[in-house]
């Protein structure tokens, strides 16, 4: 079937089997290997982009149901000068990775789940951070450093609604 | 001053945060066939009849084959002490031995058509008796081998005193089972090959050791090594199961070979949870015998180990158990005794301590049931039996040389920052007001065994014309910063700055030889490699630098913070790396560069101690870590942010054996973990905020002064969780409980208690 969606701005259209998920649009159709697949139950988390805006494990979404739709994936969440966002330089700044391999799903998962928060909330917690990535695995980090990021980057001003 | 010890952020990291990795699977490989396996589905079983004709005529099928297909001849166990007719055929011929075994290879167009091929394949069995449990396996009832005989793979036999307990007013035995886990790196196995003109094969691994996936490689394809050209890009965690060559690996490879087409496959998780080894996997006896003031005097453990249907690296981790048997304590006695054995399961391997978790995890639970015979705290019972910090260098009972430590020191802080005292008062009160949620504290305090096989390492470091350093390394980084590590050891000595350092590993045609990173050696080994190549390519530029100023070498000086090179008092005058590395190509047209193949430096022996706080709902049986406090000391740190890193990592993997994970087989053999939905992998909801701190004892094995970090937070951890829980079940009298301590089983232990009432 002939689809079409907007990857990181760009449309990117083709014409797929019915079955193909939006992770394997994302990786073999967009070109785009930044999303990884860790599993073959949606426990993970490595494929983790943000479908208009909110994280969603793109394994478990097949891509002609978001035909037409915004995704973002880890490629695209830099500003286009390179600057990172602020998730990103706070894994950075706060050693939240190692082997590299959730990374992305862990910075998409992240990304959704401060820009989710309601504008009079509380500052997140680290309770909150840990609840909000339950279903990101990581087998290197012992998520400590995953958490402090996080924490990190919900304290960057222009991340505070 | 030195830029070693800092905190250094990672040179890595961006790459990794904006794009992503480039993992095997990430490869573009134009015409590459992609490949799946069908495995078994039963444990043990001949293959009656085997049909792939619709297979073989399906869309989109290049190629259907068997083992018999591949003229590869069996791999042989992977230590030579194994029983050495215990091979393995690269796919199963004419028996499966474990579910999840490979018996056909279908290559095709793409991984869907693969994947509908698979499903025509039609294959008979006729079961054979299955046996699951060592125990089982070890009264050579049920065979894997019948021609052998015996499921015996591996035997050692450490001392056999009858009168080793004698003298103790105290002998406590206990029987413990260290569970089977799997390692579970993110990525799963990953491989890929394509055959150039000339027939030589590069060959693309998810691997911790590039050279030994070359060497291996090209043994099993029957061609020399330098016919096998392996490249290892960036790998997504291997935690000891990425340590060799599989069976998978060897047909990727002969696939692009038969078919002169490039070739690919990247495992499901479901197929990884069946094929990459597993670890752990021993049943232990323990006794410990001492005086009722709680001084300890003897130590005995017996190890059943489960290597899997295929004897691997897991069948000789008994041997490392063996070698850590005693831990951290003046113990005067000991002995050590195991059988290895084949079961019909996954074949186990090394696993982030390979062998010394297992023991500390026996001696650590060993420690804690015999204070509770005694009556004396396990806290005050250790610190009686520690070695003392000026008995180094120490050979225990076992025959182990440890080379430096101050354990008290470690055990002080430890005690100190977890508040032990107050601690001790809150459960106490807990206990006094019957509070539902008892509260647990547990100790460990360990030492482990780093660099553990006698092997050395390459480094080299070339000085480019312009200015530039590049580094290779026979290390084989996958997650621990070496980019970053190595940039630092070298900006060290050349003042060269990091951003200018670039660090090359995993290619076996730029890296001419290597070993690669486990058992937490690659500082050490690799990382000292580095370090005197960098010192003598400054050596060799500081002659190249006398002859440009005319002047003796001994009065050359190099500005370690700028890079720069000037004659001893007169700085005004300097030339940079650059003109120097030109100078040495100009002299007689070989690059600036100086290699080190350093010989093993010997092992090291990590240490600390680790407390952990739980509270054990006493009425659901769930289990919830509160603190856990990690005193560890690994020598000399080079970069805190990287050593604070693994341990945090091997924290997580240790807190995950002792509350969670388990590999579970029913009685047929049949996996009932065999994905991440029923697999408790370990998650950020189960774990605290880590409280940790590092003391420094040197080493003086290496020149770095360092030991190795990436397991100890694994050895440490589990066996003060799992002394945790036990504590806060002492208030019903019990003393021991077998990891992973789930709810299910931690309320089958308090209702067991309550009825034995």
């Amino acid at each position: 079937m002939q689809i079409s969606i907007t990857i990181n701005g760009s449309e990117v259209a083709a014409d797929v089997e019915a079955r193909t998920l939006l992770v394997q649009y994302i990786r073999d159709v967009a070109g785009l290997k930044g999303t990884n697949i860790g599993c073959d139950t949606t426990s993970c988390g490595a494929c983790t982009v943000l479908l208009d805006g909110q994280s969603v494990k793109s394994c478990t979404v097949l891509a002609a149901q978001v035909a037409g739709r915004q995704v973002t994936t880890i490629e695209g969440l830099a500003e286009a000068d390179g600057t990172m966002h602020p998730v990103q330089r706070a894994f950075h700044e706060n050693h939240g990775l190692q082997c590299g391999f959730c990374t992305p799903g862990m910075v998409m998962a992240i990304t959704s789940l401060l820009a989710e928060r309601p504008p009079d909330a509380a500052p997140i917690t680290a309770e909150e951070v840990r609840l909000g990535l339950e279903g990101n695995l990581c087998r290197c980090t012992g998520y400590h450093n995953i958490v402090v990021a996080a924490l990190a980057a919900s304290r960057v001003p222009e991340l505070q609604s | 001053m030195s830029i070693l010890g800092n905190r250094v952020l990672r040179r890595e990291d961006p790459k990794f945060l904006t794009s992503g990795g480039t993992y095997v699977g990430d490869l573009d490989l134009p015409g590459a066939v992609h490949l799946t396996f069908v495995r078994s589905t039963v444990a043990h079983a001949r293959l009656a009849s085997l049909d792939v004709e619709k297979a073989r005529a399906a869309a989109g099928v290049r190629g259907v084959y068997l083992n018999a297909d591949l003229g590869v001849a069996p791999l042989p166990p992977g230590m030579p002490m194994l029983n050495q007719d215990m091979t393995r055929p690269v796919l199963a011929e004419g028996v499966v031995r474990f579910v999840g075994e490979p018996i056909v290879v279908i290559a095709a167009d793409t991984l869907t058509d693969g994947a509908d091929a698979a499903e025509l394949v039609v294959i008979d069995y006729d079961p054979l008796p299955v046996v699951v449990d060592p125990e089982e396996a070890l009264k050579d009832e049920a065979l894997l081998y019948p021609e052998i005989g015996t499921n015996n793979c591996f035997a050692l036999q450490f001392g056999h005193d009858e009168t080793l307990f004698d003298g103790c007013d105290v002998v406590v035995r206990q029987k413990m089972i260290n569970q089977r886990v799997a390692p579970c790196p993110l990525e799963g196995r990953s491989s890929a090959a394509e055959v150039a003109a000339d027939g030589r094969l590069t060959f693309y691994a998810s691997t911790q050791t590039a050279h030994g996936v070359r060497d291996s490689l090209a043994k099993a394809l029957a061609v020399e090594p330098d016919r096998v050209h392996v490249i290892s890009p960036d790998v997504g965690g291997g935690f000891g199961a990425k340590g060799s060559v599989y069976p998978e690996d060897v047909i990727v490879a002969w696939v692009a070979q038969h078919l002169g087409r490039p070739a690919r496959w990247t495992e499901t998780r479901s197929e990884s949870m069946l094929g990459l080894g597993h670890g752990r996997a021993q049943v232990q006896e323990v006794e410990i015998g001492g005086t009722r003031d709680g001084q300890i005097l003897a130590y005995r453990i017996d190890v059943l180990q489960d290597s899997g249907a295929y004897p691997d690296i897991g069948a000789v981790l008994p041997f490392m158990t063996r070698t850590m048997a005693t831990g951290v304590y003046a113990i005067k006695r000991g002995e050590c005794s195991s059988n290895s054995v084949v079961t019909n399961t996954v074949p186990t391997v090394a696993y982030r301590g390979a062998g010394r978790p297992e023991a500390t995890a026996a001696i650590e639970r060993a420690i804690d049931c015999f204070a509770a015979e005694v009556g004396v705290d396990a806290a005050e019972v250790r610190r009686r039996n520690l070695i003392g910090a000026g008995d180094f260098p120490y050979t225990t009972p076992t025959g182990t040389e440890y080379d430096s430590g101050d354990y008290l020191r470690a055990f002080d802080l430890a005690l100190e920052m977890s508040g032990y005292d107050e601690l001790r008062r809150e459960q106490r009160r807990r206990r006094d007001a019957g509070d539902k949620r008892q509260l647990g504290i547990g100790i460990s305090t360990y030492v482990e065994i780093t660099n553990g096989i006698p092997e050395g390492e390459y480094g080299a470091v070339e000085v480019r014309p312009d200015g530039r350093a590049i580094v290779r390394t026979g290390s084989s980084a996958h997650g621990q910063g070496h980019h970053t590590a190595w940039s630092m050891l070298v900006s060290d000595q050349l003042g060269i700055p990091m951003e200018d350092i670039d660090v090359i590993h995993g290619d076996t045609d730029i890296v001419p030889r290597g070993v690669g990173t486990f058992g937490s050696r690659s500082l050490q080994s690799g990382g000292s490699a580095v370090h005197l190549a960098a010192i003598e390519v400054v050596d060799k530029a500081k002659a190249l630098a006398a002859d440009l100023f005319e002047a003796a070498p001994g009065d050359i000086v190099l500005d370690a913070h700028g890079g720069q090179f000037h004659v001893a008092g007169t700085p005004a005058l300097a030339k940079g790396w650059a003109e120097v590395a030109r100078a040495a190509l100009d002299k007689d047209g070989e690059p600036l560069m100086a290699e080190v193949d350093i010989p093993s430096t010997g092992s090291t022996f990590p240490f600390g101690t680790h407390v952990s706080v739980v509270e054990v709902d006493t009425e659901t049986g769930s289990v919830e870590l509160k603190r856990h406090i990690a005193v560890d000391d690994a020598g000399r740190i080079l970069n805190p942010l990287l050593a604070e890193g693994q341990v945090h990592g091997g924290i997580a993997q240790g807190v995950a054996q002792a509350l969670l994970e388990e590999f579970r087989y029913d009685g047929e053999g049949n996996p009932l973990t065999s994905n991440f939905a029923d697999y408790s992998i370990i998650t950020a909801m189960e774990l605290p905020h880590f409280e940790r701190a590092f003391t420094e004892t040197p080493t003086t094995k290496n020149p770095l002064g360092a030991k190795g970090i990436g397991e100890s937070g694994t050895i440490g951890s589990a066996p003060a969780v799992h002394n945790a829980v036990v504590d806060a079940l002492s208030v019903f009298g019990i003393r021991h409980v077998d990891m992973p301590l789930t709810p299910e089983r931690v309320w089958g232990a308090i209702a067991a208690a309550r009825l034995g009432d």
